[in-house]
C-alpha cells in the first residue's frame, strides 16, 4: 500500500462511499448513453475519482469549485444530488439547469459549485474571478479550479497565474493531470512535462501529487489550502492520475494500449487502494463493503430512474432564462 | 436475475455495428470495468466494458456477426450464486431513443416532418426576435426630465466617467478593471480619478491579458461582484470574445437559470482616426447578434450617462459600444440625481414626415446633418437613434415607416449582415405593405479601413452618403 496518511475508520469509509458513487454513477451514465438516453458529449471521470474527493475533503463549507466538462465527480463529490445531475444528461426538467445544459454545463449556487465549462481552459480565469470576489468580500473562502494536462498548454492559464499571484488571490489551481489531452499523451503536447513547475516564473507554488491516492490528495490540498487563505495566494497541485475510459464516450481510445490501462486500473485503482486499507486496517469486512456498494447502487438506480422519467422541458421553456428581468 | 449486455450505441448517428472480437467466453468471471467486446461503429472500433459484476452465461451474437442492431442483447450475464439454468430468453428489447439534438432542425422550429411544431407556430413571428421574446423586461418608463431641471455641459468622456463614480458610491460591490484604468487615469481619461476616491481596490490595473481578465471578471461576477470592464478599445476584445459569448452571454440560459453574471463590458468601438484597420473595427453586428446580452451604444452625453448607469445595475451582460472621437464632444447632460436612460428604447432625435433615417453611435451626428442638408432641399427626415442595438426596439422603427414609408439604415461598421440588414429585414417583415421605395442602407465601405487620410475618408460613410440614400429611396435624383 503506499499511501501512509493518517486517517480514521468513519473518514476512510466516507471518502470509499464517495468515490465509489461517482465510479458506478458514470459507470450507468456510459451505459445509458449506450442505450442513447444520454446525447452529445459525455466525459467520464472513472479513474480520477480520488482526485476530486480528496480536495473536497480538505475544503471548507463556502469554499468553491470550478471545473471543465469532465465535470459529473465534481457535483457528486461536493454533495450534488445525483438524480438531478443524471436527469441533466438525459436532458429532461429534472435536471440541474433544467435541461438547458447538459453534461458539461451544470451549477449549483447552493453547493458552491460554478460548472461544468465547455471551453477547454476558460474556467481558469473564471475560478480566479472567484478568488477575486472572495479576496473583495473578505469572506474567507477560497476557489478551487480543476483543469486537465491538456488545458495547461492554454494561454489564458498564464494570464490568470500572473494575475492571481500580483493579487494574492486565494485561488487553488488543481491540474488533473491524467496523461492525455484527448488523443494526444502528455509527452506528444508539452515540451517540459512537471506540469507544477508552470507557475514558477510567476512565483506560484506548486507541488506534485500521487491522484490517485485519496488520502495523498487530501493532505497536499490542506496545506495549499492554508497557504491560500491566510493570503499567501495561490498555489498549483498537479495530482497524477489516469481516466479509464476514452476522452469522451465517442473516443475509442486507441492512443494508448490495453495493457497501460490495466496496469493503472490492476495497481492503482484509487478505490481499490481505499478498499485494501479498509479491510486491512480491520474497519470492515466483504460484507460490510458489499453493503456499501448495494446503497450506492440503489442511489444510482433511482437517479437514472429520474432521469428516465422526468419529463423533457416544457418547450415553453425554449425562451427562458436568456436574460434576467431587470429591477433597477 | 440475469443481467442482459446490449449492443451498445458508441456515437450519436450510429444505428447497428460489427461485433469483431469477444473478449471473453462463456463461463468467465468478469468484474467492472473488464471488456467484454469490441466492436465496430459507423465512425471507429471500440470496446464494450462491463459495468456489472458476475459470470459470462450465455453469448448469443456471434463474433464477426455484422449490423447488429442496437439494442440487441449480446450476452447474458450471470450474477452472484447463479447457474446456467436461470437464464431465460432474452425480452425483444427495442430500443428508441430519441435522437440527439444536433440530429433535430437546426433552428428548432421546424420538426423532423418539415411542420410547425404547434407550440411554436403561435406568435412565432415575433417571438424570432429578442424584443418580444418573454425573458426580455418590460422596458422601465423613460425617466422624464422634470421642466426646468438645469443642463449641465459634460463631455461624453466625464458623463461616462459620472455614471461609473455615482454607480461605485451607490454600491459597493461594482468595481472597475483593465489596462490603465488607475495609475494612468485611463487610455483616454474615462477613468479620471476614480483610483483617488475609491482605492486601488475597487479600480484595478491590468496586466495587458485581455482573454485572462475578461474572464476573471466573468468570474468575479458570478461571485457576487458587479464589475466594469474597460477594454482599451474593442478590438482588443477580440482575445477575450470568448469569455464574453461563451462565458458571461450563455450561462444564465446553460445553467437553467441559476447562475448570473452582472458584468459591463465597455470601451471605444469603431474607427479612430489614421489608426489603420486593426485599431478601427465596429462590434457593433458582431455582439447584436448573440442572445443573452444586451448591446448599448449611445450617442450624446446624457444618454451615455444615463444608459451606462443602467447598464450597471442590469443584473445581464451588457456590451457597451462607446466612441473614441466623442469622448471629448461637450454636450447638455441633465442635472439630476440619479439620471437613468432605459436599456432597450430608441429615440426620436428629429421629427419629419418624409423618410426615417436610423443610426447608432457617432452615425447618428452624421445622419442629423444630413437632416439639416435635406430641410434645405424641402426634404422632412425622421431621426432615430437606436441607442440599444439588443434589444432592438423595432416598434419605435416600425411606427416611424409607417408614417414616412421610407427608410435609409445607416451605420459606420460594415454592410454585410450589419445593423442596417437586420432593420431592413424587419421592416420588410413587418411593414412592407407602408413602404414606398426599398429600404436603403448607408455603411463602410467592404474593405479593411485604410491608412491613408484620403482612402479612410472614402471608406466612412459620412452625411452626404446619408442624404444620397435618402434621395434614392425618395427618387430624387
Amino acid at each position: 500500500m503506499a499511501n501512509i496518511g493518517k486517517t480514521t475508520k468513519k473518514e476512510l469509509l466516507q471518502l470509499y462511499r464517495e468515490m465509489l458513487l461517482i465510479r458506478r454513477f458514470e459507470e450507468k451514465a456510459g451505459q445509458l448513453y449506450g442505450m442513447g438516453l444520454i446525447a452529445g458529449f459525455c466525459h467520464l471521470y472513472i479513474g480520477q475519482e480520488a482526485v476530486v474527493t480528496g480536495v473536497n475533503a480538505s475544503l471548507k463549507d463556502g469554499d468553491q469549485m470550478i471545473t471543465s466538462y469532465r465535470d459529473h465527480g465534481h457535483m457528486l463529490a461536493l454533495g450534488m444530488d445525483a438524480s438531478g445531475v443524471m436527469a441533466e444528461l438525459t436532458g429532461r426538467s429534472g435536471g440541474y439547469s433544467k435541461g438547458k445544459g447538459g453534461s458539461m454545463h451544470m451549477f449549483s449556487v447552493e453547493k458552491n459549485f460554478y460548472g461544468g465549462h465547455g471551453i477547454v481552459g476558460a474556467q481558469v480565469p473564471i475560478g480566479a474571478g472567484l478568488g477575486l470576489a472572495n479576496k473583495y468580500l473578505e469572506n474567507g473562502k477560497i476557489s478551487t479550479v480543476f483543469f486537465g494536462d491538456g488545458a495547461a498548454n492554454q494561454g489564458q492559464v498564464y494570464e490568470t497565474l500572473n494575475m492571481a499571484q500580483l493579487w494574492k488571490l486565494p485561488t487553488l489551481f488543481i491540474i488533473e493531470n491524467n496523461q492525455y489531452a484527448m488523443g494526444t499523451s502528455i509527452a506528444r503536447s508539452t515540451a517540459q512535462k512537471d506540469l507544477y513547475k508552470r507557475g514558477l516564473s510567476f512565483g506560484v507554488k506548486g507541488v506534485q501529487v500521487d491522484g490517485m491516492d485519496v488520502l495523498a490528495v487530501r493532505d497536499a490540498t490542506k496545506k495549499a489550502a492554508r497557504h491560500a487563505r491566510s493570503g499567501k495566494g495561490p498555489m498549483i497541485l498537479e495530482m497524477m492520475t489516469y481516466r479509464y475510459r476514452g476522452h469522451s464516450m465517442s473516443d475509442p481510445a486507441k492512443y494508448r494500449t490495453r495493457e497501460e490501462v490495466s496496469e493503472m486500473r490492476d495497481e492503482h485503482d484509487p478505490i481499490d487502494m481505499v478498499k485494501n486499507r479498509l479491510l486491512k486496517e480491520e474497519w470492515a469486512d466483504l460484507n460490510a463493503l458489499k453493503a456499501i456498494d448495494k446503497d450506492i447502487k440503489s442511489i444510482v438506480g433511482d437517479a437514472v430512474e429520474f432521469a428516465k422519467t422526468s419529463p423533457e422541458p416544457d418547450p415553453s421553456e425554449l425562451y427562458t432564462d436568456v436574460l434576467l428581468e431587470v429591477d433597477l | 436475475m440475469s443481467i442482459n449486455i446490449q449492443m451498445p450505441a458508441l456515437s450519436p448517428t450510429m444505428e447497428e455495428g460489427t461485433l469483431t472480437a469477444w473478449m471473453v467466453k462463456e463461463g468467465d468471471t468478469v468484474k467492472s470495468g473488464d471488456v467484454l467486446a469490441e466492436i465496430e461503429t459507423d465512425k471507429a472500433t471500440m470496446e464494450i466494458e462491463s459495468i456489472d459484476e458476475g459470470v459470462v452465461g450465455k453469448i448469443l451474437v456471434a463474433e464477426g456477426a455484422q449490423n447488429v442492431a442496437v439494442g440487441t442483447v449480446i450476452l447474458q450475464l450471470l450474477e452472484d450464486g447463479e447457474g446456467a439454468d436461470d437464464l431465460s430468453a432474452p425480452a425483444a428489447t427495442l430500443l428508441t431513443p430519441s435522437p440527439p439534438a444536433g440530429m433535430q432542425a437546426q433552428d428548432g422550429v421546424h420538426n423532423e416532418g418539415g411542420k410547425m411544431d404547434p407550440v411554436l407556430q403561435r406568435d412565432e413571428r415575433d417571438k424570432r426576435y429578442d424584443r418580444v421574446s418573454p425573458p426580455v423586461q418590460s422596458t422601465p418608463v423613460e425617466m422624464d426630465i422634470p421642466a426646468g431641471t438645469e443642463m449641465h455641459e459634460t463631455s461624453i468622456r466625464d458623463a461616462l466617467r459620472d455614471a461609473m463614480a455615482e454607480e461605485m458610491r451607490r454600491d459597493e460591490t461594482v468595481f472597475v478593471m483593465g489596462e490603465e484604468v488607475a495609475e494612468y487615469q485611463g487610455a483616454y481619461k474615462v477613468t479620471r480619478e476614480l483610483l483617488q476616491e475609491f482605492g486601488a481596490k475597487r479600480v484595478i490595473d491590468t496586466p495587458i491579458t485581455e482573454h485572462g481578465f475578461a474572464g476573471i471578471g466573468v468570474g468575479a461576477a458570478m461571485g457576487g461582484l458587479k464589475p466594469i470592464v474597460e477594454f482599451m478599445t474593442w478590438n482588443f476584445a477580440m482575445q477575450a470574445i470568448d469569455h464574453i459569448i461563451n462565458s458571461a452571454a450563455k450561462t444564465l440560459y446553460m445553467s437553467g437559470g441559476q447562475m448570473r453574471c452582472p458584468i459591463v463590458f465597455r470601451g471605444p468601438n469603431g474607427a479612430a482616426s489614421r489608426v489603420g484597420a486593426q485599431h478601427s473595427h465596429d462590434y457593433s453586428s458582431w455582439y447584436a447578434n448573440v442572445p443573452g446580452l444586451k448591446v448599448v451604444a449611445p450617442y450624446d452625453a446624457a444618454d451615455a450617462k444615463g444608459l451606462l448607469k443602467s447598464a450597471i445595475r442590469d443584473p445581464n451582460p451588457i456590451v457597451f459600444l462607446e466612441h473614441e472621437m466623442m469622448y471629448g464632444e461637450i454636450m447638455d447632460v441633465p442635472e439630476m440625481d440619479d439620471y437613468l436612460v432605459p436599456i432597450g428604447k430608441a429615440l426620436v432625435r428629429r421629427v419629419g414626415t418624409d423618410v426615417t433615417i436610423t443610426a447608432h453611435s457617432r452615425m447618428v451626428g452624421r445622419a442629423l446633418e444630413a437632416a439639416d442638408i435635406l430641410a434645405g432641399e424641402g426634404i422632412s427626415a425622421e431621426i432615430i437613434d437606436l441607442r440599444t442595438l439588443r434589444p432592438l426596439d423595432s416598434n419605435t422603427i416600425i411606427q416611424s415607416v409607417k408614417k414616412t414609408n421610407r427608410i435609409v439604415c445607416a451605420e459606420e461598421g460594415w454592410g454585410q449582415s450589419g445593423i442596417g440588414a437586420e432593420i431592413a429585414t424587419r421592416v420588410m417583415e413587418q411593414a412592407f405593405d407602408y413602404l414606398d421605395a426599398p429600404p436603403a442602407r448607408v455603411f463602410q465601405k467592404d474593405v479593411p479601413l485604410p491608412y491613408a487620410g484620403n482612402l479612410e475618408a472614402l471608406s466612412l460613410p459620412n452625411a452626404q452618403d446619408v442624404v444620397n440614400a435618402v434621395k434614392e429611396v425618395c427618387y430624387e435624383d
